[in-house]
């Protein structure tokens, strides 16, 4: 077992987890932040995406002892009680999240995306969500709210 | 600032059905609050873990239990386990629930354990050690027919059916061309993101209660109450949100489900299954393999005359949903055509492969890739355009489909196909590309399908499953549905309330949906089969009027009301007579029959229609195919909701592009060799073109405000479409799905002339004129 200190979501954390234990599952069973969702374990499907020190990262693939002094940041992160975040609100609206399992995941892909990007082009988005599969819509409704979500003024959309 | 962007969140006037409105449970799924079955957590709970066959046919010689594992902290369950019938029961009960003596697949669940500590369970399961008597076992449709080796009654048959219209036999001897041809389809996993999991509770007095990730809860009750020889009152099931389904969550929770309960019973404690993506590919089930033999006599003039149809589905080791998968594959085998003399003849087969199930479309999928390939091949036979054949042949309204059933709605093939290939620049771009392809190693083309999707259970099966609806008010005067239709992501609790708000003249906001839980839903039917919106939508549209009826009989509500009266009213009837509910029953429509016997009648209560393009690009240096570009046209009926149903054709067209050109099931003596998301290739967002969908509305009397069945329909037309433009593109007829690069590839290399292909049988393959002998050309393309 090893003391590992992250912050998550604002939230300073020190646990005694076993070194190599999966960050996805200290996040969903020790810390209970089960909106990162597993899929593949394999660092295929995106949908244990979380963003750590701000980059894009599957937490399935990072053992614990990895995130010691990060900043990690889940999607319980995005919003506040009385509101969503202006990126969740775009996918909500347009259609973004069907069975919602990826969503978590696309959604803090979506953040990176335009960290980086604040006005991405067509193929700088399918490019930056191609590491986040989607099973239910074919990608168009998650890339329209990506867009839309580009189109607010660009302190909306960025970290908040 | 959210404020600006929450403009859509109210509907403004009191239409509601044919509004963007919020996905009932959106919120929760952009919080990331949703929970599905892994969130949750009860007191005392344990890990289960399934121990699974290793070799695809056999006996079970021994089991011996590895002493270097404590196997006193584990609970062990065997079929000696199983307190009423060892199976899970579908159709028949061919299925075991967990093999006691003989094992027909790879993967076949044989005995269970439970444990604390979720770590624990591999190792453990690793050291179960079991001894087979090896038996020879059957993988392919062509080893089953064949019955050297007998796995499955007395033909390894699970199903035929033959279906019949005018005089086939009559037709080739004033044929002009006879055009033959063999298409084959593979397995293809639904991919669902988030793999199957329940948890059961066992209670010595209240029963076994499952939770878990589904899309029948009424399905895994029966099951449950068979495998633990319980009353339904015993036995509860409850649908926690699901991450995806597609047919995968149809029949094979029922499995599941029933081994967690019976890790459940014995423990005394909560028993949570949650497969990790490796085991939910290896032993899940896939959508079937196929094979469909087509025989088809045409005048000179483009007119279909007549066609033998030989449709064959792989089903897997157990019936499971077969006959149904198939019966639908062989409804739709003729397509949207007027045949004037048909047969078709159709069988599922027994191999030893992992039981094949539902999945989104449900056998029309395959028959359809294999007569809207075959339509292009007869046009070539002909020498018109494939375009032009099929408007020599639609079905128009007026005329008999081949089952004899009327096609009553004023639908225009003709027009919707007009309206596509403007959309899509068909023509120009097929003259496009002609030039351009002489100049670049990336050849274009461009193909089309088109196509019907049956919409409701088939046949008599809507008026066998009786379905039931109910609604109540709550104290607050909101309206409740009590259905057992479950979501998992296609739209049910936003259409249904859409539905419900709409018949009430109340705003969405004040319909809610109760969770899936077979305590406090009736049962609605299960939710497959493109039946949810048009059948059970219905259902709450009646309910709905027969709840309004009793305020208005009562005096409490005028013809004419606000969403504040109905609410009041809605309160006084609560306090006047304690509850106010509403149901409808399914009642069959009086003008639809369906024989069995004779398989003739009204199929579906309604069709949908459709026709596809696809663009695709052909780089003859790497041999891949791309999608380029995909335009999708389809009549529905009313379009409930524009958003979710444009999301529902776009996520069908994406897996329908994945079946055509990424898909593939690598088996080996039975075992998917490529169980993992890094070898088995659906595609990503930078895989895909833009999907173009494009509506016709025509309400259907059978569907809630004219709504028909949507969800499957887009699964059907990708991949002869894409195929059908790889032709056009370079030249090489392919039958057989999925196209990979290595079977562009292997084709290629066997072509003399590096591509274009002409029609004498010798060189073109699977289809041929009558003059060529009737046996040959029956040989699928390596």
């Amino acid at each position: 077992m090893s003391i590992v200190s992250f912050s998550v979501n604002g939230e300073q954390r020190t646990l005694d987890v076993p070194p190599m234990r999966r960050l996805l599952d200290v996040l969903r069973e020790e810390l209970r932040l089960t909106g990162t969702k597993e899929g593949c374990g394999e660092g295929e499907c995106g949908s244990c995406s979380i963003l750590m020190n701000g980059e894009l990262v599957n937490s399935c693939l990072v053992p614990a002892l990895h995130a010691e002094g990060a900043t990690i940041r889940t999607v319980e992160g995005m919003a506040d009680e009385a509101r969503l975040h202006p990126i969740q609100q775009c996918f909500l609206e347009k259609g973004g999240a069907q069975c919602g399992i990826c969503t978590p995941g696309m959604l803090l892909a979506t953040e990176h995306l335009l960290a980086k990007y604040p006005n991405p082009t067509d193929e700088q988005i399918r490019e930056g969500l191609a590491g986040n599969l989607c099973r239910c819509t074919g990608y168009m409704r998650i890339f329209e709210a990506v867009r839309e979500a580009a189109s607010l003024h660009p302190s909306k959309a960025q970290l908040a | 600032m959210l404020g600006e962007i929450s403009r859509m969140a109210a509907p403004a006037s009191n239409q509601i059905v044919g509004t963007p409105v919020l996905r009932k449970e959106g919120v929760a799924k952009v919080r990331g609050s949703a929970q599905y079955v892994d969130d949750l957590e009860l007191p005392e709970m344990l890990h289960g873990a399934t121990v699974r066959s290793t070799i695809a046919r056999g006996r079970i010689r021994s089991i011996t239990f590895d002493p270097s594992i404590a196997w006193g902290e584990y609970i062990i369950v065997t079929s000696r386990d199983i307190p009423g019938k060892n199976t899970i029961v579908h159709l028949f009960e061919d299925h075991l629930c967990l093999a006691d003596d003989l094992v027909s697949h790879v993967a076949e669940p044989i005995l269970l354990l439970a444990h604390a500590d979720k770590a624990k369970l591999p190792a453990a399961a690793a050291a179960v050690k079991i001894e087979y008597e090896p038996l020879p076992a059957v993988f392919t449709i062509e080893e089953s027919e064949s019955r050297q080796t007998a796995i499955w009654g007395e033909d390894n048959t699970f199903k035929t059916y033959l279906m019949e219209k005018g005089d086939p036999d009559s037709v080739w001897a004033t044929a002009d061309y006879i055009v033959e041809g063999e298409y084959t389809t593979g397995a293809q996993e639904q991919l669902y993101i988030e793999n199957n999991g329940c948890i059961a509770e066992w209670s010595d007095t209240e029963g076994v209660t499952v939770y878990g990730s589904m899309q029948c809860p009424y399905y895994l009750h029966h099951a449950l109450m068979l495998a633990f020889d319980l009353p339904a009152d015993k036995c509860r099931v409850v649908q926690t949100e699901t991450g995806g389904a597609f047919g995968g969550k149809e029949d094979f929770p029922s499995v599941i489900g029933t081994h967690a309960a019976l890790l459940a019973k014995k423990s005394g404690r909560p028993v949570k299954i949650i497969y990790d993506r490796g085991e939910d590919m290896a032993s899940t089930t896939k959508r079937h393999p196929s094979r469909t033999r087509h025989r088809t006599a045409v005048s000179k003039d483009g007119k279909l005359l007549g066609a033998e149809i030989e449709f064959a589905i792989d089903g897997g080791a157990y019936c499971t949903l077969s006959p149904v998968v198939l019966s639908r594959g062989t409804i739709h085998a003729g397509g949207c055509y007027f045949w004037p003399n048909l047969r078709v003849r159709s069988k599922a087969m027994a191999t030893n492969i992992p039981p094949h199930g539902a999945f989104r479309g449900f056998g029309a999928p395959q028959s359809l890739f294999a007569l809207e390939r075959h339509m292009d091949k007869i046009a070539r036979v002909v020498g018109i355009s494939g375009e032009e054949l099929r408007r020599r042949n639609f079905l128009h309204p007026g005329n008999h489909t081949a089952t004899g059933q009327l096609v009553a709605d004023p639908i225009d093939m003709n027009a919707m196909l007009d309206r596509v290939l403007s959309a899509s620049d068909f023509h120009a771009k097929q003259a496009r590309f002609v030039e351009t392809n002489r100049r670049s190693p990336i050849q274009r083309g461009v193909g089309l399908a088109s196509f019907m999707h049956g919409a409701g259970f088939t046949g008599s099966g809507e008026r066998r499953l009786n379905s039931l609806v109910k609604l109540e008010a709550d104290a607050q005067g909101r309206i409740v549905l009590l259905v057992s239709s479950a979501e998992f992501g296609q739209g049910t609790n936003t259409i249904l309330c859409q539905v419900a708000a709409q018949a009430l003249q109340i705003p969405y906001e004040q319909v809610l949906i109760a969770q899936p839980d077979t305590h406090r839903v009736p049962n609605s039917g299960p939710t497959v089969a493109s039946r949810t919106a048009m059948i059970v939508g219905k259902l709450v549209q009646t309910a709905c009027e027969n709840l309004l009826a009793t305020l208005r009989e009562s005096g409490l509500l005028e013809e004419q009301h606000s969403a504040a009266q109905f609410c009041h009213a809605c309160i006084a009837h609560r306090e006047q007579h304690g509850s106010l509910t509403g149901e409808a029953r399914y009642q069959s429509p009086g003008d639809i029959f369906w024989d069995d016997d004779k398989y003739k009648g009204d199929a579906y209560p309604a069709f949908a229609w459709a026709h596809y393009v696809a663009e695709v690009a052909v780089d003859t240096r790497t041999y891949q195919a791309t999608c380029e570009g995909f335009w999708a046209i389809q009549e529905v009926g009313k379009v409930l909701h524009p958003t979710l149903a444009a999301g529902q054709i776009e996520g069908g067209v994406a897996q329908g592009i994945g079946y055509a050109l990424y898909e593939r099931c690598e088996y080996k003596d039975g075992h998917l060799r490529n169980n993992q998301m890094t070898n088995y290739i659906m595609p990503t967002g930078a895989d895909l073109p833009p999907i173009h969908v494009l509506f016709e509305e025509i309400p259907s009397i059978h569907g809630a405000f004219g709504a028909k069945g949507i969800g499957e329909l887009p699964m059907d037309g990708p991949a002869p479409a894409i195929l059908n433009a790889i032709y056009s593109a370079i030249g090489i007829d392919f039958d057989a799905i999925p196209l990979l690069p290595e079977d562009i590839f292997a084709r290629m290399m066997r072509q003399s002339s590096g591509g274009s292909e002409d029609l004498k049988p010798e060189e073109a393959g699977p289809y041929y004129s009558r003059s060529a002998p009737q046996d040959e050309g029956l040989e699928v393309p390596a």
